[in-house]
């Protein structure tokens, strides 16, 4: 493959409540047994593309606990390989990284000395499936100096949290608005953006001496008209994870058949592989619609949920429309309605949990006796 | 000089006739165990959880399902830069080029492996049993007993000690005689095929014996050993061990794992078990599936009724089949409407809609009543079982099946068809 891929996985999101208080966005745990990051590095890995950096900042721990080998993504080579870079203390600079572009400019010594002539830079908070490849064709045909990957959300949903475009009938993009007030069109940025590693390099160096830090409005909005910026419009999944709904509703989204069929077919997502054991299904076991991982151990009602790996569901419990994280002990008689359990929590037996009409993040920790 | 204080040698040649069908086209080792484990994880994990990070792994009895489930050792942690695991097939040599042809001769012909590493002691082990040891408190026993070999045994039942190779041993667990298959056992300490010897001691038996046909572990090493006036000393194991060499204790040990609490504890923290997986999505269990009482594994789709039974990963069960009691292995496809009752079903198997295996009288097995024996239908891996037959007990089926194979669309118990040349 020409091109180098960047993983953007530094960011943070109010609107996920506490669930990014223990870790970035991209290390939040998706459908089961992934973690978010796992599919914008399956997607490099399925594309061949062999140099791949990772972006971090904030809350990183979990996330390169994640990232500690990389294996798992097939990137253990000696031609290229998986690379993070934290921001770090340099002697010319001691802020954070202040911005996407100001992350890429201060790793701009790796872009130098690549030789990939294309670079793919991705958020870690999206879940989709896509052989870059083909906008990488697309790019070029084009003869554009930047592709950004499009999705038309459905009519009606709120898009104000996205950067929303329009294009005119040549793809090329003539309106761009980071989270808009009021939205012009439905049709948004997916956060997947190709451009020539040169010209890469070159607009973050302006950047940096303009003292600007942020690559969507301060690259794509201010360059979109001197630049042939155009929009590759993908029909596939794609779900972005930044707010506990929208995290809610794609992980919920793996019930479905056409969803799971379509990740688990090939090319495959890969994870870090843990060495659990199959899940159990004792006597009163009574599991529904529902997505069980390994290690799991299940003595009670399980009803249109998601059980992450190793947890433990007690007796006469009733879990409903959940998600319940990983390592999470739940004790007799609880009852759990439309929650998100934080993972590692012990759920204190006789205990009820409901988020009513909303979802309802469960933060306990109490001590855990058992096992 | 890379040095090793121990190596282990694991026994993974064999074929295991007595798992029938199952071990058709791959060797025992390589069978699953417990939907996700084949057998050789046990040993192998039992190695890296000891600190033994240097083991050669002997291969003979069709070694490709071995070969790709090692690999470099990944997934045990055993691609190392020094040691790490090997896998070690017979090999053609300048003068007489043979097949592994007993225990001991295999080991024997990789001398050099093992010097390679300048061991202090090896340890040999075999890759058909079921069971958690640290073979590290079997070292510091052997050390503590300053003992040239030491074997490890474990106390059977009296009743039926009369099956097994028993030592008997004085009070300092100092092995005195060996008695096989006893009519009146003097001792109920039956030996577990594992050793540890000092490797010169080792060495010089296999060089002196190297001329004996079949040169084996139990009936010439170990023996010469004592004939020399080495000191052996038995090591008393009392966890959990299981030899899985028969369909029906293959089943049982299987069935134990879906105990409440089972005596051999997978979802232990500290002694974990490793393999190779390939499917790592989590299982689905549809609206109306029972799931009671049962193992599955990652990446299955349970759209029927399971109760009691051992689902590996990426098993299909359909609409409106009911399982009990079975074994169904890695990516098997079971069609909708099924009856499965008590059977081991090998990977990669389809079974068509409305079959119905396991039903009606048990009667001895006909092609092999040693064999196919417990009342189980078993079907070997990569078989075809068209839609709607009926299966008797005491069954195996193995093969691309299509309904003319079928007499009345059935197979009566006690009944076999065994398919395409190679198979047995």
């Amino acid at each position: 493959m020409k091109a180098l891929g960047i993983i953007l996985a530094g960011g943070n999101n109010s609107k996920m409540q506490e669930l990014s208080s223990k870790r970035a966005i991209a290390a939040m745990p998706i459908g089961g047994s992934y973690r978010c990051i796992d599919f914008a590095l399956s997607n490099m890995s399925n594309s061949h593309i062999q140099k791949v950096a990772v972006l971090t900042q904030y809350n990183a721990r979990s996330l390169n606990e994640h990232l500690s080998s990389s294996k798992w993504w097939d990137f253990g080579r000696k031609q290229g390989g998986l690379y993070v870079f934290n921001p770090t203390v340099t002697s010319d600079n001691a802020w954070w990284y202040r911005g996407t572009a100001d992350a890429m400019y201060r790793n701009v010594d790796f872009l130098k000395r690549s030789h990939e002539p294309y670079v793919i830079i991705a958020a870690g908070d999206c879940v989709y499936k896509m052989d870059y490849n083909k906008i990488l064709e697309y790019h070029i045909e084009k003869k554009a100096d930047i592709t950004i990957v499009c999705k038309d959300m459905p009519v009606g949903e709120d898009v104000s949290r996205f950067g929303v475009v329009r294009m005119n009938e040549d793809s090329r993009i003539v309106e761009f608005e980071e989270k808009p007030m009021v939205a012009q069109s439905n049709t948004i940025s997916a956060g997947i953006y190709i451009i020539r590693r040169r010209q890469l390099i070159e607009m973050l160096e302006r950047c940096a001496e303009e003292n600007r830090h942020d690559f969507v409005t301060d690259i794509l909005i201010r360059y979109k008209n001197m630049k042939r910026i155009y929009g590759y419009k993908m029909e596939e999944y794609w779900s972005n994870i930044a707010t506990v709904e929208s995290y809610y509703r794609t992980n919920m989204d793996f019930l479905k058949p056409e969803v799971r069929k379509y990740f688990s077919n090939e090319p495959k997502i890969y994870s870090k592989v843990d060495d659990l054991p199959p899940a159990k299904y004792n006597v009163g076991s009574e599991v529904r619609n529902s997505l069980i991982s390994s290690g799991c151990i299940i003595n009670s009602k399980v009803e249109n949920s998601i059980l992450f790996k190793k947890a433990f569901v007690g007796k006469n419990c009733v879990i409903k429309n959940s998600i319940i994280l990983n390592d999470v002990y739940i004790g007799d008689n609880t009852h759990i309605e439309n929650c998100i359990v934080e993972s590692r929590d012990t759920l204190r037996a006789n205990t009820y949990f409901s988020g009513g009409d909303g979802i309802k993040v469960v933060y306990e920790h109490n001590e855990r006796y058992v096992i | 000089m890379i040095r090793k204080e121990m190596i282990a040698m694991l026994l993974a040649g064999g074929q295991g006739s007595r798992l029938g069908v199952l071990t058709s086209e791959v060797a025992k080792p390589a069978v699953t165990f417990g939907g996700k484990y084949r057998i050789i994880d046990f040993p192998l994990s039992n190695c890296v959880n000891s600190g033994i990070d240097t083991v050669g792994v002997l291969t003979q009895y069709q070694p490709l399902r071995l070969n790709t489930h090692i690999g470099i050792g990944i997934p045990w942690d055993l691609d190392r830069n020094h040691g790490g695991v090997t896998v070690l097939p017979p090999y053609e040599k300048s003068d007489n080029s043979e097949w592994y042809t007993g225990t001991a001769n295999a080991i024997y012909q990789n001398l050099n492996y093992i010097e390679n590493y300048h061991p202090e002691y090896v340890l040999i082990l075999s890759g058909d049993h079921i069971y958690k040891m640290n073979y590290e408190v079997m070292l510091d026993f052997h050390k503590e007993n300053n003992a040239d070999v030491t074997i490890a045994a474990m106390p059977v039942p009296w009743e039926e000690a009369n099956r097994f190779g028993l030592v008997i041993t004085d009070e300092n667990k100092q092995i005195q005689e060996f008695e096989e298959k006893p009519e009146h056992p003097r001792s109920n300490l039956a030996s577990m095929g594992i050793y540890i010897f000092n490797w010169s001691v080792l060495r010089e038996a296999l060089v002196t014996m190297s001329e004996q046909r079949g040169c084996d572990f139990g009936k010439h090493i170990i023996p010469y050993c004592r004939e020399n006036g080495r000191r052996l000393f038995a090591y008393e194991y009392n966890g959990y061990w299981k030899d899985v060499g028969t369909l029906g204790s293959y089943w049982e040990a299987n069935m134990e794992l879906i105990d409440l609490i089972p005596e051999f504890n997978l979802y232990e923290e500290y002694w974990k078990i490793y393999t190779k997986s390939e499917a790592i999505e989590p299982q689905y269990i549809a609206a109306d599936a029972v799931t009671e009482r049962c193992i599955i594994g990652e990446g299955a789709g349970i759209y029927g009724k399971v109760y009691g039974s051992v689902i590996g990963p990426g098993v299909i069960i359909g609409k409106d089949t009911v399982v009990r009691d079975s074994i169904i292995m890695q990516n098997t496809k079971i069609g909708e409407n099924v009856v499965v009752n008590k059977s081991i079903i090998a990977e990669n198997v389809k079974i068509g809609d409305n079959v119905e295996l396991g039903i009606g009288e048990e009667v001895e097995n006909k092609l092999n009543k040693d064999v196919y024996s417990f009342g189980l239908v078993t079907i070997g891996e990569n078989s075809v079982v068209p839609p709607g037959v009926k299966v008797g007990k005491n069954t195996a089926i193995s093969g691309e099946t299509t309904a003319k194979d079928y007499k009345d669309g059935a197979l009566a118990s006690g009944e076999s068809i065994i398919k395409a040349g190679d198979r047995i």
